[in-house]
């Protein structure tokens, strides 16, 4: 990289002045920073502080890859985003917050879930990959990506009150290459031994610190300044505050660049990690179904999963029961009569259908097909 | 005494204690005295065929045990001995 050929405008140098000052940074380091390309995986609980931080430094160019819409549950933790931003797409809104943030940067926006078919050409793109997903197949993805295509992976992860920070497949100046994830783990636990997030609740401050030790790793590697991370794990207990920095090593047995690899591209990640399951099928109605039923005056029972302020924002008379809440008041549900379940677009009302149907034995129920978005789209003029 | 840590997602099973003293003197003893005293946690420490799972570390002090003695590596009074298991938090999956 020649920095000769990167230039910061006076904005620029009036912004970085608090970098630009401190005598190991530089102007050189914010050069750096600004040229750098970074793909933030999961703008969620990690990718909150991580996308903020690297946004506010002057990272060039932002790649943010998440596929979920904002819910009220996520501001518990995901300080990214506000009460208006509830619904929309998490990589979108990032984006908006984060222009506000800083407007000399570009974000690139991946609403998409990343997987064995497009990760390749995406990971491509960017030179340093910062991991913040929930779970096993997709970490295991990105790191075989990365150490496919030689790019360093600045992972970090959390649970309940611990979190855990490295740099994966990093080449230091010497050309020798350091460990990655598969050295460090060699396989995912069975599905249900180690809970996720979801399952398993994480305090709300935690991504905060552990997604900022991230983004500092990000600088680090993007600028060449400290010590990286690498071949290091560093372990992070909140409840006793005991923090723990153990060695990683490369292991002969690492099935990507082990002493006899057997992995030459990504695989099947759901496979690997165990968690592949059939999901069976559910009954479904359509919006026009679902209106043909009001209008003849079926019986039936209607639930709306979706957030109590989606709720007041639009709602077609439902019973209000977002799906976190779903389990616990199994009782308000009619087993003697249809129920139709739905959310905006149909994703939500299916885990609930399904979640109810395996746990509840419920043989009843309807998720509906497009959610409210699709009913609105039908008979949106008769809508009061 | 060596000291274990233990970490946070498997505490439920040592009745929340985050650190157990043991007395033995190899990875190997400080195992079986833990599975001993907590019997729901053995089967987070070794699988089916005995040996500690891939998804487990176990670091005597900063090292891996698999690049020191495996469960062959010994342990003495001041020895602080870490279970980091995988974990894969990040984002709240149970949304869209």
């Amino acid at each position: 990289m020649n920095l000769e050929e990167i230039q910061l405008s006076r904005e620029e140098l009036i912004r970085y002045n608090r970098h630009i000052i401190i005598p190991e940074f530089g102007l050189d380091a914010q050069k750096k920073l600004k040229a750098a390309k970074v793909l933030v995986i999961g703008a969620g609980g990690l990718g909150s502080p991580l996308l903020l931080y690297l946004a506010a430094a002057g990272v060039g160019t932002i790649g943010i890859v998440d596929f979920d819409v904002v819910e009220d549950s996520n501001l518990q933790r995901q300080v990214l985003f506000g009460v208006d931003e509830i619904g929309q797409p998490k990589a979108e809104a990032a984006k908006q917050r984060l222009k506000s943030l800083n407007p000399y940067i570009q974000i690139e926006v991946h609403n998409i879930q990343l997987n064995a078919g497009n990760a390749l050409p995406l990971v491509q793109k960017y030179d340093v990959i910062a991991d913040g997903t929930d779970n096993f197949p997709t970490r295991y993805l990105v790191n075989d990506a990365c150490v496919l295509l030689g790019k360093p992976n600045v992972y970090a992860s959390i649970l309940q009150f611990e979190g855990q920070v490295s740099v994966f497949n990093y080449r230091d100046s010497t050309g020798e290459l350091g460990p990655n994830y598969r050295d460090m783990y060699a396989t995912a636990p069975p599905p249900g031994l180690v809970p996720n997030c979801a399952e398993g609740g994480v305090l709300g401050v935690l991504p905060g610190i552990i997604g900022s030790l991230q983004a500092l790793e990000v600088i680090k590697v993007i600028t060449g300044i400290g010590e990286i991370l690498n071949g290091r794990l560093f372990n992070f207990d909140a409840l006793s505050f005991q923090s723990r920095l153990f060695n990683i090593r490369r292991s002969p047995d690492n099935p990507l660049n082990g002493v006899a690899p057997t992995i030459h591209a990504l695989i099947d990640y759901e496979q690997f990690c165990g968690v592949k399951v059939l999901e069976t099928p559910i009954k479904e109605i359509t919006a026009s179904e679902l209106h043909d039923w009001q209008r003849r005056g079926e019986d039936f029972q209607l639930i709306d999963v979706r957030e109590p302020n989606e709720y007041s924002a639009q709602n077609i008379n439902a019973l209000l029961m977002p799906l976190g809440t779903v389990t616990d008041n199994v009782d308000k549900i009619d087993r003697n009569r249809k129920v139709v379940v739905h959310c905006k677009a149909g994703s939500r009302s299916s885990k609930a259908v399904r979640e109810l149907e395996a746990s509840f034995g419920f043989d009843n129920l309807y998720s509906l097909k497009g959610g409210i978005d699709a009913y609105v789209q039908v008979v949106g003029t008769e809508l009061s | 005494m060596a000291t274990v840590i233990i970490p946070t997602p498997l505490r439920k099973f040592t009745g929340n204690s985050s650190r157990i003293q043991v007395s033995a003197s190899k990875v190997s003893g400080v195992l079986d005295e833990l599975a001993a005293h907590y019997p729901e946690l053995k089967k987070h420490l070794r699988n089916a065929d005995g040996v500690v799972p891939s998804f487990i570390n176990i670091f005597v002090g900063d090292d891996d045990i698999r690049v020191l003695e495996q469960e062959h590596t010994s342990v003495s009074e001041n020895t602080i001995i870490s279970i980091v298991p995988a974990i894969a938090g990040g984002i709240n999956h149970l949304t869209a």
